[in-house]
């Protein structure tokens, strides 16, 4: 064994890590950006959590592998880490008065340095973050030294604040219109995140139910003590009742959620698609968006009167593009699909740059617009009705989700699903089942491809026109990104994901210039401590929450446990 | 009536002869074994026959039906299956999917079938969940039908491999080294399942095996390889005397110092 590092080692080294994620946070910006957003309303801002979190997190680990028996020692080690961190903070301030750090880090304002000194004037101010930190290494002792039951109680609740402080906004045009119910909540939230009294209130409220619920297992339990019949009665219900608030969330949240909704809308979609592809039949696809791109150029070609080749209507069009887009995944995977894993998706992903520079490029002008793209799609009409509307498009995005889920769904317990997850689980032996694999990549692709295209359909019929732009390789790595994040091959893992990759940064605009860096830090942390997915479906748990030692099994990748460092 | 026959069937991979113009018959409802030293080009025979490689030079026949070259599906539809040296199960999939997946020849359901769910295919999947319970029942795994296959212990997970090849109804079973791993008294349940197997389902078996006192015990016909050819075929009895086969396994010397029981228990 390795000899213990010591305590004053891990320390100042977790401290330095988190000091200098602080650091890093503030010059790309992310501080300054988040401060105009309060949680607590004058009180704290999104920014200062930024701020603070990494020093806040690395200090509770560093706790935790910190060799000390006696509660004053650990709250002593807390204070430290904190402080350490904290000094980081007064150090960036120190320099960034003294040297023009602007030359390389445009964010490194004097609106970060206040930001970071609370406004204190100098020489004193350089004692704030020291402080802050401090204190925050203090609660992470605190926290640290509570019981597992407590804690969690106390990291629930404060979740629950920062959740709703976060999404002020959205939680007050849902609450509004509904009257009296309305008032009463609505004092809960000032005009900039929550009030101090509704915060307090809330916390107390979470963290009433999260300790009497502690230990006990999902909500599902109850359901499942009821009989069999009741049960199927209750699991309707709630499909029925989650399919109602579907309904009328458009009018729920007004205009600019609902525009939220539909991307939201369109990537479940493709995510449902994707999720065959890679979660059933693990099939790296990177370039995933080509699909995307014909449905949508599909439908403006012909429909677009710009162009002047036809003048069908959306409907007419709808059939063509799918059939495009399958077409397209039928060819792209007859002479891909023999190529396994790596290569796959490299030529995948050098399709999905090929279609986009197809429609980029002025050889194809005439046909595809170029640069220009194409304008004045058709928009999709049932007798008088147009969907012309945000709020109308969901309607049609939300059936076409349903449709989609559903298949994908039936499939994933058919004969088919279970080829696909033979294929995926080992190619050699599947084909030695008697299963003819490159038909059953075709069918992967081909239904996967389905979906991406009606997603494409969909979206140039929503923005009514269709650019290259939109369709470019990060597409791509979003739909694969949420489908990670939600819970390889689980379909209700789609909806999470797409909600927090594609919604959060939407609702909270100040994220969009971080989106990717975001994606990276979500992707890191799931792949650390939750590999499994958001929502995972239940075998893929079982594969990687593993009770049982698998019998001998030397070599295999499943993910450590995350134990105490050092022990 | 000759089940398989291989004719001069030869595999090169580079320079090296791995498998080198070897005739094979294989007997209806027989139990013929394959042994020989390590190297000596007995599961590269196994996959030439599976369609796993496609040999350079001789031809493969089932039931006097040519299927050189044949992809490994198309074999497998033709009646072979097989197992694996190092166990090769579905390992994330569950005990009865494994099996199921092993059906697939002979499931008829497609795309539409499985996204509307009509009677044809509903019943379709509830037989074949049945006869995957059977088959589990039949080799052992009674109950295991939900256990995730990596979960099994590893003698279950050889069991279980059996009864997914068995689930495509073959006509004839390749089994590489099934014993592998196995402490004597498991061996000597194997010997009466394999024998078993044949009695109850008319299948013919052919097995690599390293365990002598297995081959030995139930082999009708023994096929010995050695560096890519074969150098002897017999029963039993005849290939423990024969000198190249001792010579094989224990040199030169060995041949003329010590006698065949050597051989038995090598």
């Amino acid at each position: 064994m390795q000899t213990k590092p010591s305590n004053w080692k891990i320390v100042f080294q977790n401290a330095s890590i988190g000091g200098g994620i602080s650091i890093f946070l503030s010059l790309v910006g992310m501080v300054a950006a988040f401060n105009e957003r309060y949680i607590i309303a004058d009180g704290i801002t999104f920014g200062q959590i930024t701020l603070y979190a990494p020093i806040f997190l690395l200090t509770y680990l560093s706790i935790r592998s910190v060799a000390s028996t006696s509660k004053s020692r650990v709250f002593m080690w807390g204070l430290l880490s904190g402080a350490i961190g904290g000094s980081f903070l007064a150090l960036l301030v120190l320099v960034g008065n003294s040297v023009n750090l602007r030359a390389m880090f445009i964010n490194a304002t004097d609106e970060l340095y206040n930001i970071i000194t609370s406004g204190v004037p100098l020489p004193l101010g350089l004692l704030v973050p020291v402080l802050v930190g401090a204190i925050l290494g203090g609660l992470a002792a605190g926290l640290y030294l509570l019981s597992p039951r407590w804690r969690s109680t106390i990291l629930q609740a404060s979740a629950w604040v920062f959740i709703f402080g976060l999404m002020r906004d959205l939680i007050f045009t849902v609450i509004i219109p509904w009257g009296a119910f309305g008032s009463i909540v609505s004092w809960m939230f000032a005009l900039n995140g929550m009030t101090l009294l509704g915060a307090i209130l809330l916390f107390v409220f979470v963290a009433f139910f999260s300790y009497r619920n502690y230990g006990k297992k999902g909500g599902d339990n109850w359901v499942k003590r009821l009989p069999p019949r009741r049960q199927k009665f209750v699991r309707w219900g709630a499909i029925l009742a989650g399919f109602v608030v579907a309904l009328l969330l458009p009018f729920i949240l007004g205009i600019f959620f609902s525009e939220i909704l539909d991307n939201v809308g369109i990537y479940i979609l493709m995510g449902l698609g994707l999720n065959i592809v890679i979660g059933f039949a693990g099939l790296l696809d990177l370039g995933y968006v080509a699909f995307y791109a014909i449905g949508a150029y599909t439908i403006a070609v012909l429909t677009s009167p710009e162009l002047g080749f036809a003048h069908l209507t959306f409907w007419q069009a709808f059939p063509i593009a799918l059939f495009m887009a399958v077409l397209a995944g039928v060819i792209l995977g007859l002479p891909v699909l023999r190529l396994r894993g790596d290569y796959l998706a490299i030529v995948t992903l050098g399709f999905g740059e090929i279609i986009r520079l197809l429609a980029l490029s002025d050889w194809l002008r005439p046909f595809l617009g170029g640069t220009q793209g194409i304008q004045q799609i058709a928009q999709p009409q049932i007798g008088n009705f147009t969907f012309n509307t945000q709020q109308s498009l969901y309607y049609l995005i939300l059936f076409f989700i349903i449709v989609a889920g559903f298949v994908a769904w039936r499939l994933k317990d058919s004969k088919v699903g279970r080829t696909w997850m033979a294929m995926r689980e080992d190619e050699d032996v599947a084909r030695a089942m008697g299963i003819n694999t490159v038909l059953t990549k075709l069918l992967a692709f081909g239904t996967g491809a389905f979906f991406s295209g009606l997603a494409g359909t969909l979206f140039a019929a929503k923005l009514g026109s269709s650019y290259p732009t939109s369709f470019n390789f990060f597409v791509s790595i979003n739909v694969l990104s949420l489908i990670i994040v939600g819970g390889m091959g689980s379909i209700p893992g789609v909806f999470v994901g797409a909600l927090v990759l594609i919604g959060a940064p939407e609702v909270l605009r100040e994220f969009s210039d971080f989106r990717f860096m975001f994606y990276g830090a979500v992707l890191v942390a799931m792949m650390l401590f939750r590999p499994e997915g958001l929502w995972p479906e239940a075998r893929r748990k079982l594969e990687l929450h593993e009770e049982v030692a698998p019998p001998i099994e030397p070599g295999q990748d499943t993910p450590a446990v995350l134990g105490t460092q050092g022990q | 009536m000759d089940v398989l026959v291989c004719n001069k069937v030869t595999k090169k991979f580079g320079g090296l002869m791995a498998v080198s113009r070897v005739d094979l018959q294989v007997k209806e409802a027989s139990i013929h074994s394959i042994i020989g030293p390590n190297g000596a080009g007995k599961t590269t025979l196994f996959n030439c026959v599976t369609g796993f490689y496609t040999p350079e030079e001789g031809e493969i026949l089932l039931d006097g039906h040519e299927i050189t070259g044949y992809s490994p599906d198309r074999v497998t539809k033709k009646g072979i299956a097989r197992t694996y040296q190092n166990i090769r199960l579905f390992k994330n999939m569950t005990s009865v999917e494994n099996i199921m997946v092993g059906m697939h020849p002979h499931l008829r359901s497609g795309l539409l079938g499985g996204i509307f769910r009509d009677p044809r295919t509903n019943k379709e999947e509830k037989n074949s969940v049945e006869e995957a319970n059977r088959l589990l029942a039949y080799v052992g795994l009674k109950g295991k039908g939900d256990f995730l296959s990596k979960n099994l212990p590893y003698g279950d997970q050889r069991r279980l491999e059996i009864a997914r090849a068995l689930a495509s109804k073959p006509r004839l079973l390749l089994l590489d080294e099934p014993s592998a791993g196995m402490n004597p008294s498991e061996s000597e349940d194997l010997v009466d399942f394999i024998r078993h197997l044949r009695d109850d389902l008319g299948i013919t078996i052919v097995l690599i095996e390293h365990h002598m006192r297995v081959v030995m015990s139930m082999s009708e016909i023994i096929t010995v390889l050695d560096f890519g050819q074969k150098i002897a075929e017999g029963s039993p009895a005849e290939i423990q005397r024969n000198p190249q086969v001792i010579e094989a396994y224990l040199g030169r010397g060995a041949a003329s110092g010590l006698g065949a029981p050597a051989a038995a228990s090598a």
